[in-house]
């Protein structure tokens, strides 16, 4: 079987597989929110943290409330990392500095992933499952959370409630994203991936030194670290790792696990608005631009130029022969289409095309489908700013799923959609210019630019992949990339709430034969070409001078 | 019949030639005249006051940059710097020059109101009675002032003494007087019209330099002009598109430098500048003043520009059936004979007994005596010479005396009773037939005719409501639209559902008071949606206020101009259905001219970015697939078309784009296509057919 065929049936069996559980993960989701009814574990937890689950919290509440938990979180994670020499299961495994436990606290909690250190060497086992893991599920939550309210924001009329926090955070973990995980770790065992509390066996080579094979509960973690889009390995490697993805079968789980909740959260979104071709039309736009990328990718990586790609047939420079060409551009695809990072082939060894198309992939805003809950919630932001554009266009004020498009929601889609592109452009733009920046590059020309381009995409993006080449080590990279991570990800959720508590407070408008229609093919490629133009306005001129200069040479 | 009223009514013809003349008022209000261009540059060049640039981010941005290329042209004087300074201040002036002559329009009409607000005096009446002389200037609200044949009224007010015909003129254009009186519906006066006989007491109901023209004059001339909501939500929108270009600019330098390749500030400029969205910047105000003004051509007077955007998102349009989907007269459908009498008996008599009937009704009958039975339709000598028998109160009959014959149509029981008296026998069937036409709302008229001392009944005239032709197309394209309509009427529910069904509406309010039509308001408005009607009366007030677009007629009483945000100066209630499409037209301009600005960005990067770049990074060079001449050729074909552009579209942003009735999504469909694909193209014509010019310039090419 040749190598484009079997890549082919991958993806053929990928997309089935997302097909067949679209509907029933979809709906299940959406009733997972509708549901007035708590589950026995969900009320004895509220008793334990002393919630009121039947209180219904306005935008500002819920929004504190985010950035709360939070910052909290930060505080505990620091903790753990920093006391893990006295607490129990550390390995051995030495203290850690302020700067990375800080820079990894803010990376975990903001969903991105971000990996300043090597995990292996780093963290024992209690950071990893009790801090780490436990960010992996409560960070992906958190963006479901916010993108549910915004989804409730569509709904509602006439209020000023979107919902109460704790309880969508509480279902999203147990009623989701725990149940899900649990079986997929159990199938990731079955069919090979390590899960194991030793720390390691220690071997001896052929030329008689001693080595340790280090070994992690990684199946438990490598189910969460896709299914929440988060991305972070247990080891540093990450899904390159024979023990984190062993073969072709787990890296098609990996990436079924990476895109199925913001596939499905489409539907759970037309669920709840009642409207499904609206749920299928935002779909459709996620597709397409995972599709074009995924053919990007593919095409720019088996057509490289090089002697030695060339003399291999194909540019497997930074590649497992595992994967081949079509399972890496698979994943790496899949991994900067949603925010998730984790990475099964070196990104910086990519051709200057497929690079750029990964980077794209982040600086389109993490849409195609995006992480969990960001993703749904980024593009239904490019598509109020799509409606208002070209809704004006049909002679009524803008309308999108009964809400007019006034002051506030441009005012707050312009804030969720700008905060990334200005921390990318604003931090990179420094960076090339500091002397330091000379010294932590590997490459220089282009590549250099566009090594410096995707640290800034990723960390802002809350992607957490790395292109690599960078040494990221330094005051300058940890504090700024810190920051990006801290900005990217609440900017926009705080915009996105204070957007979903403006259309709650709205009266629904009944669509008319006179209302843009939002859903069907002409919505859909309005969305898509909104999502491209902003993106190709505002990064072409750093693109022309990095990938698309690397490209064209 | 005495449906006389004090307007006189207008005929089918009357109607169809007030038609013709909107229309080329319409094609007026769209024409626009190069010249306007030469005659706004001072008003253009004044505006280059930074502090009224600062209104506008967009512009300021580019003022701000013209500006600093400026100081560096002047410093390192090449071709290049000084022609791309230059044109970066024309863009600058070109949006200028497009408010300008948008305001300029208003201008022109605030002047001519201006001089029909002659200062008068007033004959204000003291407590006593007596009179004495102040200028108009000097009254307040609650003054009586005396207004005689030949003088102008001195303020807004209500007639609450005497009947008069008033030269509207000077304020509707229409040169016809029109009829004002106390009490009822047409007691509103207005300031600086003309009384043409009789003499009237008038309450004053403004405060001096309030009065409707002084309101009026602002209006046209964009003094009281505020931002709409959506305007402001655009504003919004492309100040941040402004600011995400200022960083992909600002950003491009340090990776230029780290390139090996730093651009100069005036290149940078010059990307910024065509990259951020100055064709909508430009000319987003002139679009709402020329919406505005668009309707003042129509001789509708919008109180503000939020009313003329809520006007495009009407969902609702209740409509007064009389005037506006009727005739505001019955007219004669039927002749429906009794007895021994034959159609062709009747019709003669019928034709006879309304030769002299100068009402509408009257002369309705005639029409269809005319069309019908192929009768003369202007009277003979002999009928000519005969003696006509005019309506009275008394005899609510009307008729003529011709060789010895007596005929006579008029209200059922009036005829009887003549009949009766003349010795005649009034068959069962006349009953009937009048109970039948009363009972399916149309009006029963009675003729009959005597002779030989013996009065016959020859039949009953059946008039009833007329829907306006073309009534039903319009409401089709209404729905279309997506709009709703109601048709409000006094008429009983059996009359009025054959009308809505005739007319084509969607609903009806039948035997409709004021407060039904509020309560139905209310409702449409809970449903989310917004509602429009129009309205005369002091009734409608609570209506038209709570409507969110009232038009109220400027017939009407100075409470109902009072509660609506616009005024009909012309009354005509169909009005309405245009003045939702100038709202929907201004809107459409807005998007179109935003969607044409964004795309046209995709052509500029082709040109300016290999441009900056293709010295450092060869293979970038690629990218330049219009084959530009030379990077300072490229760049200047950018900057220059993107500054000619807003001069070319000048014209369609003040007459707006073409709009037809049609669905969201065809609408949709056919503007994306034109202004977001035509947006894209366009200026790769446009910036190769410049660069092919400019490369002949020394220093450029």
């Amino acid at each position: 079987m040749s190598d484009t065929l079997a890549g082919l049936l991958q993806v053929a069996l990928l997309l089935a597989a997302l097909a067949a559980v679209y509907k029933p993960l979809g709906d299940y989701m959406a009733r997972a929110y509708l549901s007035a009814k708590h589950w026995r574990v969900e009320r004895a937890l509220y008793k334990v943290v002393r919630v009121d689950a039947e209180s219904d919290q306005r935008w500002s509440t819920y929004a504190y409330g985010v950035i709360g938990f939070s910052f909290v979180s930060v505080v505990l994670l620091y903790l753990l990392q920093r006391l893990q020499t006295v607490l129990p299961l550390g390995l051995g495994r030495p203290e850690i500095n302020p700067a990375t436990a800080f820079n990894t606290a803010i990376s975990f909690v903001t969903n991105t992933n971000w990996q300043s250190y090597v995990p292996e060497q780093a963290y024992g086992h209690l950071v990893q499952m009790a801090g780490l893991t436990v960010q992996n599920f409560v960070s992906a939550a958190i963006g479901i959370c916010v993108a549910v309210a915004l989804i409730r924001g569509f709904m509602r009329a006439g209020t000023d409630r979107i919902g109460n926090l704790w309880v969508d955070l509480t279902r999203t973990v147990i009623r989701i994203l725990l149940p899900i995980s649990f079986v997929f770790a159990i199938v990731l065992i079955a069919l090979g991936v390590v899960d194991s509390l030793s720390g390691g066996i220690a071997v001896t080579a052929l030329d008689g030194s001693q080595h340790t094979i280090a070994l992690a509960p990684t199946a438990s973690q490598e189910a969460i670290k896709e299914l929440g889009t988060n991305g972070g390995g247990i080891f540093n490697a990450n899904s390159a790792h024979p023990f984190e993805n062993p073969n072709s079968w787990t890296n098609i789980v990996e990436i079924f696990l990476l895109l199925v909740i913001p596939v499905s959260l489409t539907r759970t979104f037309g669920v709840m608005v009642a409207d499904k071709k609206q749920g299928y039309t935002i779909l459709s736009v996620m597709a397409f631009l995972w599709g074009g990328m995924l053919a990007v990718i593919w095409w720019a990586e088996a057509h490289p130029n090089g002697p030695a790609a060339l003399l291999a047939g194909a540019g497997m420079e930074g590649k497992e022969t595992r994967f081949g060409i079509p399972g890496s551009s698979l994943f790496a695809d899949s991994t900067t289409g949603t925010s998730t990072g984790a990475v099964n082939a070196a990104h910086d060894s990519l051709s200057g095309l497929g690079g750029g198309g990964a980077m794209l992939n982040m600086l389109l805003s993490e849409i195609s489908p995006g992480g969990t809950g960001t993703g749904i919630y980024s593009i239904l932001v490019f598509a109020i700013v799509a409606v208002f554009l070209a809704g004006l266009m049909v002679g009524r004020t803008p309308e999108y799923l009964g809400k007019k498009l006034g002051r506030n929601e441009i005012t707050m889609a312009s804030i969720a959609m700008l905060a990334m592109p200005t921390l990318v452009l604003v931090l990179a733009g420094i960076a090339v210019v500091l002397p330091s920046t000379g010294a932590a590059l590997t490459n220089g020309g282009a590549h250099g630019l566009s090594e410096v381009l995707y640290a800034y995409a990723s960390a802002s993006n809350n992607n957490g992949s790395a292109f690599g080449g960078l040494t990221v080590t330094n005051d300058w990279f940890e504090s700024t990339l810190g920051v990006a991570m801290a900005f990217g990800r609440f900017i926009p959720i705080l915009a996105v709430l204070c957007l979903a508590g403006g259309l709650a407070a709205q009266k629904k408008v009944p669509p008319s034969a006179g209302t843009l229609p939002t859903s069907g093919p002409l919505f859909a490629s309005m969305v898509g070409g909104t999502v491209l133009l902003v993106a190709a306005l505002t990064f072409v001129p750093a693109l022309a001078l990095a990938p698309i200069a690397e490209a064209l040479s | 019949m005495t449906t006389t009223t004090d307007q006189s009514p207008r005929s089918v013809a009357e109607v169809d030639r007030h038609h013709a003349e909107n229309a080329g008022r319409k094609l007026q209000a769209g024409a626009f005249n190069p010249q306007q261009l030469l005659s706004s540059l001072p008003d253009a060049l004044r505006k280059l006051n930074p502090r009224h640039q600062m209104k506008n981010p967009v512009m300021f941005v580019v003022w701000v940059g013209s500006a600093l290329s400026t100081v560096f042209a002047v410093t390192n004087p090449t071709v290049f710097s000084v022609v791309a300074t230059l044109w970066l201040w024309f863009t600058v002036l070109f949006a200028n020059l497009a408010e300008a002559v948008a305001e300029g329009r208003g201008k022109a009409q605030a002047e001519s109101l201006r001089r029909s607000k002659k200062e008068s005096v007033a004959r204000r009446l003291r407590e006593d009675g007596s009179e004495e002389r102040v200028a108009g200037t000097e009254l307040t609200i609650g003054d009586l002032v005396v207004v005689e044949a030949g003088e102008v009224i001195p303020g807004d007010g209500d007639v609450v003494e005497g009947i008069a015909t008033v030269d509207e003129s000077a304020i509707t254009g229409e040169s016809a007087p029109v009829i004002r009186e106390s009490g009822g519906d047409r007691s509103a006066v207005t300031g600086g019209t003309t009384v043409l006989s009789d003499r009237i007491v008038v309450k004053i109901t403004t405060r001096p330099g309030e009065s409707f023209v002084d309101r009026m004059i602002a209006l046209v001339e964009g003094a009281s002009r505020q931002k709409t909501p959506n305007e402001i939500a655009l504003t919004i929108l492309l100040a941040v598109l402004t600011i995400i270009f200022m960083l992909a600019v600002v950003a491009l330098q340090p990776m230029a430098i780290y390139s090996g390749s730093p651009q100069s500030v005036i290149v940078l400029t010059a990307l910024l500048v065509c990259l951020i969205p100055t064709t909508i910047g430009a000319l987003l105000s002139a679009i709402g003043i020329a919406g505005m003004d668009r309707l003042v051509q129509r001789n509708v007077l919008a109180m503000s520009g939020r009313a003329v955007e809520a006007a495009g998102d009407v969902d609702t349009l209740l409509l007064d059936k009389t005037g506006t989907i009727t005739f505001g007269n019955r007219r004669a459908t039927e002749l429906i004979p009794v007895g021994s009498s034959t159609k062709d008996d009747l019709a003669a008599a019928a034709r006879l007994s309304s030769l002299a009937d100068g009402t509408p009704e009257g002369r309705s009958i005639v029409e269809l005596c005319v069309k019908d039975f192929g009768l003369a339709a202007e009277p003979n000598n002999a009928e000519k010479s005969a003696e006509f028998v005019p309506f009275t109160a008394q005899t609510r009959m009307s008729g003529i005396d011709i060789d010895g014959r007596q005929v006579r149509k008029g209200a059922a029981s009036s005829v009887r009773a003549w009949v009766t008296e003349h010795n005649g026998v009034v068959p069962d069937e006349v009953h009937e037939v009048v109970d039948r036409i009363s009972g399916e709302g149309g009006t029963p008229l009675v003729c009959a005719e005597l002779s030989g001392g013996v009065a016959v009944v020859r039949g009953v005239i059946r008039l009833s409501d007329v829907v306006k032709p073309g009534m039903k197309e319009r409401f089709d394209e209404l729905r279309a639209m997506g709009i709703k309509t109601v048709m409000i009427t006094g008429d009983n529910p059996l009359t009025a559902r054959a009308i809505a069904a005739e007319a084509g509406v969607d609903d009806f309010l039948a035997e409709a008071k004021p407060e039904d039509k509020m309560a139905l308001i209310r409702k449409e408005q809970e449903g989310g949606k917004l509602v429009a009607m129009t309205g005369d009366g002091t009734n409608d007030a609570p209506a038209l206020a709570q409507a969110d677009v009232g038009v109220a007629m400027n017939t009407g009483t100075s409470a109902a101009k009072e509660a609506g945000n616009m005024v009909d100066l012309d009354s005509d209630p169909t009005k309405l259905i245009e003045i939702v499409e100038i709202g929907k037209q201004l809107l459409i301009t807005r998007g179109a001219l935003t969607t044409f600005s964004i795309a046209n960005d995709l052509a500029k990067y082709f040109a300016i970015l290999p441009a900056m770049f293709a010295a450092v990074y060869p293979g970038l060079g690629r990218l330049n697939i219009l084959h530009l001449a030379t990077p300072t050729s490229a760049i200047l074909s950018a900057v220059i078309f993107n500054a000619l552009i807003i001069v070319l579209l000048i014209p369609l942003a003040l007459r707006g784009v073409r709009y037809r009735p049609s669905s969201a999504s065809s609408l949709l469909r056919r503007n994306l296509l034109i202004y977001g694909v035509g947006g894209i193209i366009t200026p790769f014509v446009g910036i190769w057919l410049i660069d092919l010019v400019i490369r002949l310039i020394p220093g450029i090419g």
